[in-house]
């Protein structure tokens, strides 16, 4: 299949969604609002000819001072009947900074929406169990943020401080006493 | 009498942590569970002990300089993931490796596998209790280190495959000893058979334990072995061919019920097309040059870059600067030894990544792994996670 049919196919039923349609490297990606992201996936997951019942990867994107609506959510699509793809990007502003969680749709999206939030701080409204995931939970900051610090925040994490305090201490202990 | 004791006993359901540190967790994960009696009511893991920030790192360097973190994804076989970074990154900026390189990539990704399967089988079988595949897996993985290191001096983070081809071409004596690999391969794999697969009490812990459906298992975005176990033959060997896979006959072994066991079944018939693969690439290897010819693209030979300065300059303003990317993202899946390994990249035009995503399939496996856990007994917790093949450097990133 052309990798633009599946795009132009949601373009004809959800004309005010979608905002920007492109080609590159043979793969299609469809920008669009955030509002009706849950109804969207819904669709492209049953309609018959389209199918996309793999949901390979969702990630976010920072685009700080390059585009009007700072964030992105990626849903990288697969359909492993028909073997087409399709990319969804959906636009999040900072001021609101949240999506509905497509979850219902594809089990597998939990920990990738969990990372997203970890990584990103981007909310999944109607997660079921919406937690950091590869970080601490009394981590400061969103870490693949364009303005968080390569080298890391300028204050330690404090689960790291009490480990090295902890180390001090018991370094003071006499063993042959 | 019988009655009274029975009102004196208590019953309450016992949270218990299982790992980090556990040996049947392959890595630093830890699962907290709530069991009644021995059944598991409730599973939680938690990943991120290993998490080092790859994606961070990854997008303040070049294209080029990135490619040994990705050897730190899956340690074990870090070969595929290299095959995976590069192929992601020649499609991105629309070159393609000359036959032969892609044919030595085809060999070497196929031995990683081999090296990857062959530790899940020596690790899965010692989890449920058979110690002796374990010894005869570690030699097996040996050779395999062995040639690689013969091939580039390294025998786990080997960064062999580059942007536009291969390090450098591979020799004689080489090819020699792989084909004497291959050849013995499969008389030894028949050896593991012989040991486990009709082995009375591995069935008993493996047939019927961790079933997950098909369609289940699509939605839960299993990839790899773990998802063919179930019936599925989505492989993006076959699906998305990239290097000389379309070039070499192979079969895509499936299981039928999606329990541990045909997830077993399907591990071993891969590795013995792997060998098969291999064997195919061998005997139609092309001759030719090992490297891309596209200048602005691929790293210049470093023999030439030690006595020659226009090389020199290349390389450094490739290294340093980066080459000149068009804009525009791409996604690349390969079918690293644990499933799906894609690449998604966001190009803004400079010699760096904007953005780069990994999908790491140990990553999407460990979130099913309550799916699979919860309802079985405690002791299948152990099979879950052998046989779903995660490596915690991946899945922590």
């Amino acid at each position: 299949m052309e990798p633009l049919h599946a795009a132009e196919k949601l373009k004809v039923s959800f004309p005010e969604e979608v905002l920007d349609i492109r080609e590159f490297r043979g793969e299609a990606s469809v920008t669009l609002r955030k509002d009706r992201i849950v109804e969207i996936c819904r669709f492209l997951h049953d309609e018959p000819d389209l199918f996309f019942d793999f949901l390979v990867d969702l990630c976010g994107t920072d685009y700080l001072g390059r585009k009007e609506n700072r964030f992105e959510v990626v849903y990288n699509l697969y359909s492993i009947r028909h073997r087409h793809a399709l990319r969804l990007k959906a636009e999040v502003p900072e001021k609101d900074i949240r999506i509905a969680s497509v979850v219902p749709v594809w089990a597998g999206a939990n920990w990738l929406e969990r990372e997203c939030f970890d990584m990103f701080g981007i909310i999944f409204a109607g997660h079921p169990d919406l937690r950091r995931v590869l970080l601490p939970e009394d981590w400061e900051g969103c870490p693949l943020r364009k303005d968080y610090p390569l080298k890391g925040p300028e204050k330690e994490w404090q689960g790291f401080v009490d480990v090295l305090e902890k180390a001090k201490r018991l370094k003071k202990f006499e063993w042959n006493k | 009498m019988i009655r009274n004791t029975e009102k004196t006993f208590e019953t309450k359901e016992l949270t218990i942590n299982l790992g980090p540190q556990h040996p049947s967790t392959h890595g630093v994960l830890r699962l907290s569970l709530d069991l009644d009696g021995e059944t598991v009511v409730k599973c939680t893991p938690y990943v991120g002990y290993l998490h080092r920030g790859v994606e961070k790192l990854g997008e303040n360097r070049t294209y080029f300089s990135a490619l040994p973190l990705s050897d730190r994804l899956d340690y074990i076989a870090s070969m595929n993931n290299n095959v995976g970074y590069v192929n992601a990154v020649e499609k991105l900026f629309g070159i393609q490796a000359p036959e032969r390189a892609k044919y030595i990539r085809t060999i070497v990704a196929e031995m990683g596998r081999i090296s990857s399967h062959i530790i899940w089988l020596g690790t899965h079988v010692l989890d449920i209790g058979a110690t002796t595949p374990f010894l005869h897996a570690m030699i097996a993985r040996e050779r395999i280190l062995d040639l690689f290191e013969m091939l580039c001096g390294a025998r786990l983070t080997v960064s062999y495959p580059r942007v536009g081809g291969v390090r450098n071409d591979i020799s004689q004596e080489f090819l020699n000893r792989l084909y004497e690999f291959v050849l013995n391969f499969p008389a030894e794999m028949d050896n593991y058979e012989t040991l486990v697969t009709e082995n009375r009490i591995w069935k008993d812990r493996t047939v019927g334990i961790g079933v997950i459906s098909a369609e289940e298992a699509i939605n839960w975005g299993l990839t790899g072995g773990t998802l063919r176990g179930s019936g599925v033959d989505y492989d993006v060997r076959k699906y998305r061919p990239y290097d000389a896979y379309d070039k070499v006959e192979f079969n895509v072994p499936v299981g039928k019920n999606g329990d541990c066991y045909d997830r077993y079944l399907v591990r071993i018939g891969e590795m013995r097309q792997a060998n098969r693969i291999i064997r195919q690439c061998i005997e139609n290897l092309p001759a030719g040059p090992v490297m891309a010819d596209a200048p602005k693209f691929t790293l210049p030979p470093k023999d030439m870059v030690l006595k020659d300065m226009e090389h020199l300059i290349h390389q450094f303003v490739l290294i340093t600067k980066g080459p000149t990317v068009p804009e525009g993202e791409i996604y690349m899946g390969t079918e690293a030894p644990k499933g799906e390994l894609g690449f998604y990249f966001v190009s803004d035009g400079t010699g760096k990544p904007y953005r780069m995503k990994i999908r790491a399939p140990s990553f999407v496996h460990a979130s099913a792994l309550p799916r699979l856990c919860e309802g079985g007994l405690i002791s299948d917790v152990i099979a879950n996670i052998g046989t779903i093949d995660i490596v915690l450097g991946e899945c922590d990133r």
